[in-house]
């Protein structure tokens, strides 16, 4: 048998194998887990909730599951980390909110159910900024997560504590969520692998919402194929979740077959993604990658998008819109934290004043303001109509090329407190993600190469809207291949 | 000298739909003031977080039936909105209604009034969830709290499909309001969407009420009035707000924009809201649901399935000889329009006419039922046992007396009315030899009221009638013994003469 420090090195892939050759078992991988979490979380504050003994009891039967002989689905055994927006039945969700404290939903999130129908192992819940509302997971009611590259920076976020999980070996592979950023950009500055699908590929159904048009489940894992594997088996229609599209799914519950070179492939290069401030090293990093690209027979087209500067503003439009809306509900008379219970808008008006942090205020203030009365044209309609021009802007690109690359972050993990105060800092942290959040398409970020202190640089590969078959195996191609 | 006003009213109407289960949820919609609280509830109407609503196809289709019927266009692209606002009883803080782009525009509706008939427009018909219901408790209540006072929040209500229909400003009387008013009820209840029960609250009206001098076409400040539960409310409250505006500019004030409310126990409106404290709802369309189509092709489906509405039936029953006014008996509940027609196609082999089965149910069958507190559900006398019997009576086999009680047992037992006539011998003795033998024996035998008879107490000629009907037990037929009996007397008439 493997020891624990060498079970923890394993990807999900490795470690499905593994347990499918019968060299561990899902106990072994769990108590190595475990173990990573008890040694590792104390620094890192990766996870809200660790459940060891519900992970032990599933973990158990997924091993007896599999000593009863038949196929298994590739995920039977294999400890996972989620997201503390997800909902999953037994566990504490807060949503990284003091107003959520003590909600237990009787409900698991469908991506849950289906990571739960493989027979997956949840180890616990983490770290995410409130209510997905940050980018750096500083913006937690309940702890700091921090780098395991560098203790004193950030994990980036809002799925900090997701990415760190699977980069610091406390799971195989996670679920975050990605409204604007919030799965590829702490993969990014965590050197892991996050991939946020097409709008519409995974039900939203149990996810606390933060934006609801843009918000999308994304795996985290150390490989592509982890991430393949974790996507075919959360994304397709949801009838509980009227916004899922009915498009069939590629299947990499197996793997995805990388490509003998990336002959015939058109990588196109958005100049509007090369801009001023973004970090050099990052900018010579990525531009490295794309070479690569380049050697192993892509040909390299320079697309225009020409509505990207409009894309921070459109997004701190319409998701703080929606953020106003979908945060009404905490109001403290059904579930979680309740203040004064004397008069009715005391009650309200403490609950959520003394639940909700300052950048969930801030962006209701902005979300109630945008959709005010005499406001909503100027603000809402017109952030609708410029999206639908950043979309096209999109459409008409892929027309030229397969996949776009370009930063995933235009800096690497920046030191803990350094942009706490600066919202409109932090905010540009998004700059190239949110665009593809924006038109709905899908986007990974893999780690290319490290910065000058060692920290993790990532290269945003974007897809066509529902090109997942298309874009993976091109991601694959690139990391078999790229070695710094 | 006072003015006379002119008012102008516009109609909401506020209607549940009574589908299977809620609009956005698998919850059963249910009487909400008879089930337990919050046991029709799931996470989704509890407004938990990460739920999501899905659309009940079954309310579209019902809000379809009522925007055809109220003669609207209904509209290939919905979106639903959310409608913003804190209150306990709306668990999401929003409720998902339609905004910018309902279900159904440009409708009309033709109310029979007084003056005639009066086209009321329909501006537009959406759908969207009801909310929850508060009951606010004084000294605490069995549950706790006890000593305070408390407000006690159930959503077995949150989540139904509720449609709103919004007329246009086009009623300018209390009398045609509440004509209109009547007759949505009454589509509501032929499309069977919604049981009408009033005092369940399943219907709910707001009036926006403005006044101006008769004459004038000004649109002056109107005032909504909420809440009002019943036509009665309707109608005072309507009346109420016309008279204080009309007060109010007889002393050259002027009247706020405002919400008003119904005080049911002082019958007086009250201001609720000003137009500056207006709610700013901040609509906006509801990410977590696509825009819906509709099929033109499936409207047309839906339309052909309409049933004959009110209006309609009231004008074919009048075609068929009934008054207005028993056609609008009839009419005015669904069940007996449906027990009227099924009578009427049971005609067809008889004689007997639709007037007749009219008298019938309106009259008997509506006393018996009365009487015994029971309604046409379960009634066991058929429409088709109805006719039979009013057939025996018409044609001479019983008399209407005994068509009486013959129809008191049927509503008793079921059976029809030729298994009791004949097992009663009933039948209606018309056998005009025996009744002449009655008579000549009745008169034999009273020579005395023949003698007076024939002095002139022609009176007397109602007692051997009496007389003779006593001696066949009630069962002869009237008309013969009429007949046999003047036949008879005349006779002893003339022998006298000659004698
Ligand atoms: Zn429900």
């Amino acid at each position: 048998m493997m020891s624990n420090t060498s079970l923890i090195q394993l990807s999900l892939s490795q470690a499905s194998q593994a347990l499918r050759q019968g060299e561990t078992s899902s106990v072994a991988l769990t108590e190595a887990v475990l173990s990573q979490i008890s040694q590792a979380d104390g620094r890192l504050q990766a996870f809200l909730h660790v459940s060891a003994e519900q992970a032990l009891a599933q973990a158990t039967s997924a091993d007896q599951a599999r000593q009863a002989g038949g196929t298994h689905h590739p995920l039977l055994g294999i400890p996972l980390a989620i997201k503390d927006i997800l909902c999953l039945q037994g566990m504490p969700a807060t949503a990284g909110s003091r107003i959520l404290q003590g909600y237990r939903p009787v409900y698991d999130a469908t991506a849950v159910t289906r990571l739960r129908q493989a027979g997956a192992v949840f180890v616990g819940k983490t770290n995410t900024d409130e209510f997905a509302m940050g980018s750096s997971t500083e913006n937690s009611a309940y702890q700091v997560t921090r780098n395991p590259h560098d203790l004193e920076r950030v994990p980036g976020g809002s799925s900090g504590g997701s990415a760190v999980a699977v980069a610091a070996h406390m799971a195989f592979g996670a679920l975050g969520t990605d409204t604007g950023g919030s799965v590829r950009q702490p993969a990014s500055l965590c050197g892991v692998v996050g991939f946020k699908p097409s709008y519409g590929r995974v039900s939203r159904w149990g996810v606390i919402a933060f934006a609801s048009s843009l918000d999308q489940v994304g795996p985290i894992g150390r490989t592509v194929d982890d991430v393949a594997l974790l996507f075919s088996t959360i994304a397709g229609h949801d009838p509980l979740d009227s916004t899922t599209a009915p498009n069939p799914v590629p299947d990499f519950t197996h793997g995805v077959s990388a490509l003998p070179d990336l002959t015939g492939v058109r990588v196109g290069v958005p100049r509007q993604y090369f801009i001023e401030g973004i970090q050099p090293e990052v900018e010579a990093a990525v531009r490295r990658a794309i070479e690569h690209m380049r050697a192993l027979g892509a040909t390299l087209v320079d697309v225009d998008l020409p509505h990207t500067e409009y894309a921070l503003p459109t997004y701190y439009i319409i998701a703080p819109a929606e953020a106003s809306a979908n945060l009404a509900r905490y109001d403290g008379v059904r579930f979680g934290s309740r203040q004064a219970e004397t008069d009715l808008w005391a009650l309200y008006e403490q609950s959520r004043g003394l639940g909700f942090g300052a950048e969930v205020k801030r962006r209701i203030m902005l979300g109630t303001y945008t959709l005010s009365a005499g406001y909503y044209d100027a603000y809402y309609l017109k952030a609708q109509q410029v999206r639908t021009l950043i979309k096209r802007d999109f459409e008409q690109a892929f027309q030229q090329v397969d996949v776009m690359a370009c930063p995933t972050a235009p800096t690497t993990a920046f030191k803990l407190g350094s942009k706490t105060n600066d919202p409109l800092q932090m905010y540009l942290e998004d700059i190239f993600t949110l665009p593809a959040s924006l038109a709905g398409v899908p986007a990974i970020s893999l780690p290319c190469e490290t910065d000058s202190q060692g920290l993790p640089i990532g290269l945003q590969l974007i897809g066509s809207a529902f090109g997942e078959a298309r874009l993976l195996p091109i991601a694959k191609t690139f990391e078999l291949t790229y070695q710094n | 000298m006072k003015r006379q006003y002119q008012p102008v009213i516009g109609l909401e109407v506020h209607a549940e739909l009574e589908t299977a289960s809620k609009m956005f949820c698998g919850c059963a919609v249910v009487d909400s003031t008879m089930a337990e609280p919050n046991r029709h509830v799931c996470p989704v109407c509890l407004g938990m977080p990460g739920m999501l609503p899905t659309i009940n196809a079954k309310a579209i289709e019902y809000g379809t039936r009522v925007a055809l019927a109220l003669n609207c266009e209904v509209q290939p692209f919905n979106v639903f909105a959310r409608k913003n606002y804190f209150y306990p009883d709306l668990p999401k803080g929003y409720q998902i209604s339609q905004y910018e782009y309902p279900l159904a525009l440009h409708g009309w509706l033709d109310v029979e009034t007084s003056a005639g008939t009066q086209r009321i427009r329909i501006r537009r018909v959406h759908l969207e969830e009801d909310t929850g219901k508060l009951t606010h408790v004084d000294g605490g209540y069995a549950g706790g709290y006890a000593g305070e006072n408390a407000s006690l929040v159930d959503l077995n209500r949150a989540g139904v499909p509720l449609l709103e229909i919004v007329s246009e400003p086009d009623i300018h009387s209390v009398e045609v309001l509440k004509a209109f008013a009547e007759q949505l009820h009454a589509i509501l209840r032929y499309l069977k969407v919604n049981s009408g029960d009033m005092e369940k609250g399943v219907i709910r009206f707001e009036s926006n009420v403005s006044v101006r001098p008769i004459g004038s076409d000004v649109l002056n400040p109107r005032t909504e009035i909420k809440n009002l539960n019943s036509f009665r409310a309707l109608t005072r409250g309507t009346e109420y707000e016309i008279a204080r505006q009309s007060a109010i500019y007889d002393q050259a004030g002027t009247v706020r924009q405002q919400t008003m409310g119904w005080n049911e126990m002082r019958q007086q409106t009250f201001a609720q809201r000003s137009k500056e404290n207006a709610h700013d709802y901040r609509y906006f369309p509801e990410p977590d649901l696509p825009p819906v189509q509709i099929d033109p092709a499936w409207v047309t489906e839906i339309r052909a399935q309409l049933p004959e509405l009110p209006a309609v039936k009231q004008d074919r029953y009048q075609q068929l000889g009934l008054s207005a006014y028993d056609a609008g008996v009839l009419v005015a509940e669904p069940e007996t329009a449906h027990y009227f027609d099924q009578a009427l196609s049971a005609l067809a082999s008889t004689r007997v006419s639709a007037k007749s089965v009219a008298n019938w149910l309106t009259g008997q069958v509506f006393a018996l039922l009365n009487a015994s507190g029971q309604n046409l559900a379960n009634l066991k006398v058929t429409p088709a046992q109805l006719v039979e019997l009013i057939g025996l009576v018409e044609g001479g086999t019983i008399n209407i007396n005994s068509g009486r009680d013959v129809l008191k047992k049927m509503f008793e037992t079921g059976e029809s009315a030729q298994a009791i006539v004949a097992r009663d011998g009933l039948a209606q003795v018309s056998d005009s030899s025996l009744i002449a033998r009655t008579i000549d024996q009745l008169i034999a035998d009273n020579p005395n009221e023949l003698q007076n008879y024939l002095a002139g107490k022609e009176s007397l000629a109602q007692w051997f009638f009496g007389q003779v009907m006593k001696q066949l037990k009630g069962q002869a037929n009237p008309q013969v013994i009429k007949a046999e009996l003047t036949a008879a007397l005349e006779l002893r008439k003339k022998h006298a003469q000659d004698s």
